[in-house]
């Protein structure tokens, strides 16, 4: 096969299958922002060294500034466009509204895509730095406020909303707890 | 950023190949830090090998004990899994001290131990840099160096190995095993990167073209009770200015066995052998853990600029230690 600089994707974004032709330079973020009008995700440094950009691939929370489309071909991808049920918002973005998580509003949908997956990798037993315990014996961690501090480091805001944004997490985490545990019943 | 091919492999011996082919070809795992390095312009690859499909996700026992972890095992998978949890503690502590819930998520294990450095003289291309334009210089001896190596360097080149996972497997006598056009090959973590002398940019002892498939850890049961603590200029999503990976077995009052690592001190992760000769049969006391870390800290020779790291570091290992014996106590 002869050496190529483009590729032909297939994107599955928000449910929905788009194939477009890619240059290998292009990262996943600049083909949701410029090929796919899909602007809700947002380029902070370009360097994965913000969180603004983070999606969901294939469940888990990636920097798209890193990830390269072609790469990204056939994954499962969710933006902040694909958190909502219709006019229902989504427990996490209800709950930045409701206890003023943002200020500018530039880092939210990168803050919101890193909570959902941050309540799912605590749900699911995750440790983080600074769960005191690691071994699995010691059962998972309590979700303080320090530990959604941590697992939400990723993400910087320039305003600094952090203090509401650790709210809104911790509220969005419990809803979430008591609906998993009023299924189960 | 330079146009570049890629493909992605179906299978190890398929990746080699492709990468082979082509001198200026790179295997791709998470990206983290290739990607960022292609945009600054300090890595012009022709060809990205993409690896993240290869068969090497998994975690699984060793043959004669201990695990063997894929080269394309995510961090966070890695940080998650209870037997490392439960049998090298210090292990997932350290994956998990580095970077961020997104990083972790996409970077890979054979990734950590082939990431560069972060010194900021070889990441901006208008700067000499001996480890990236060899005979260019090292502006770092005598600029911004308050984060460069204390131990192992040389005239050529002060820079730091950034990885924390790596210190971690250190401690615990990891081995690496590749594959080449030529065949599979095994290398211990403690050989596996190269003394800095003149040649900073030669990193490691890996063949051409090799590809990491897999890092065994052998099976250590001092490494039950290890803790990885580090030391940055924020709480979180920082690289280290220091950092510790230690295990103490204790019995009687006496250190049986010891491991112990350092982060953030040298071209790459730094075992500490002479402070473990001293821990080895000695009372577990504050004071034979500050002899063992002078031992150890006796072979510094700082810049003048970053001179706390030895006092840094001769108290995070007794701190570290000292946390380790009161557990022990416990």
């Amino acid at each position: 096969m002869a050496p190529s600089t483009s590729s032909s994707v297939t994107l599955n974004i928000n449910g929905e299958k788009h194939t477009l032709s890619v240059d290998h330079r292009t990262t996943l973020l600049d083909a949701l922002r410029e090929r796919l009008d899909l602007t809700g995700t947002k380029k902070g440094c370009d360097h994965g060294q913000c969180g603004a950009c983070t999606v969901l691939v294939d469940g888990r929370r990636t920097v798209s500034c890193l990830q390269l489309a072609v790469a990204s071909d056939e994954r499962e991808i969710t933006t902040v466009e694909g958190l909502a049920d219709g006019d229902r918002l989504h427990p996490v973005q209800q709950a930045f509204l409701d206890l003023d998580g943002f200020q500018c509003g530039y880092c939210t949908p990168g803050q919101i895509c890193s909570a959902i997956a941050v309540i799912e990798e605590h749900a699911a037993g995750w440790p983080s730095a600074v769960t005191e315990d690691v071994r699995p014996e010691a059962g998972p961690p309590p979700l303080t406020p320090e530990e959604i501090r941590e697992r939400m480091s990723g993400n910087l805001c320039r305003c600094s909303a952090y203090v509401q944004i650790v709210q809104a997490v911790a509220r969005a985490a419990d809803e979430n707890r008591t609906e998993t545990e009023e299924t189960a019943a | 950023m330079r146009e570049f091919d890629y493909r992605r492999a179906d299978d190890v011996s398929g990746a080699v190949a492709l990468l082979d082919a082509d001198p200026d070809a790179r295997y791709l795992g998470g990206g983290t830090n290739l990607v960022d390095l292609m945009k600054n312009g300090v890595e012009r690859p022709a060809r990205l090998v993409d690896v993240r499909g290869l068969p090497l996700d998994r975690i699984e026992p060793a043959d004669g004990g201990g695990l063997r972890i894929g080269a394309t095992v995510t961090n966070s998978d890695l940080a998650a899994h209870p037997g490392i949890r439960g049998d090298y503690p210090a292990l997932a502590q350290a994956v998990l001290a580095g970077a961020s819930g997104q990083l972790r998520n996409m970077a890979t294990v054979g990734g950590n131990l082939l990431q560069r450095t972060r010194c900021g003289y070889f990441t901006d291309v208008t700067k000499p840099c001996n480890k990236r334009a060899p005979g260019s210089g090292c502006p770092a001896l005598e600029g911004e160096h308050h984060n460069h190596a204390i131990l192992g360097a040389s005239d050529h080149c002060v820079a730091v190995h950034p990885s924390d996972m790596g210190v971690a497997l250190t401690a615990f006598d990891a081995v690496v095993a590749y594959e080449t056009a030529d065949g599979p090959g095994e290398l211990p973590l403690a050989d596996f990167y190269l003394p800095v002398g003149d040649t900073p940019h030669r990193e490691t002892a890996l063949p051409p073209g090799a590809l990491i498939t897999h890092v065994t850890l052998p099976p250590a049961p001092v490494a039950a009770r290890s803790r990885y603590r580090k030391v940055r200029e924020r709480a979180s999503y920082a690289f280290a200015i220091g950092s510790v990976a230690a295990a103490l077995d204790i019995g009687g009052g006496v250190v049986r066995q010891s491991r112990l690592a350092f982060g953030a001190v040298a071209s790459r992760p730094w075992r500490a052998h002479a402070a473990e000769r001293v821990l080895n049969g000695a009372p577990a006391t504050a004071e034979y853990f500050a002899a063992a870390a002078d031992a150890e800290l006796a072979a510094a020779r700082p810049l003048p600029d970053n001179g706390y790291k030895v006092t840094l570091m001769r108290n995070l290992v007794v701190a570290v230690l000292s946390e380790l014996a009161e557990e022990t106590a416990r």
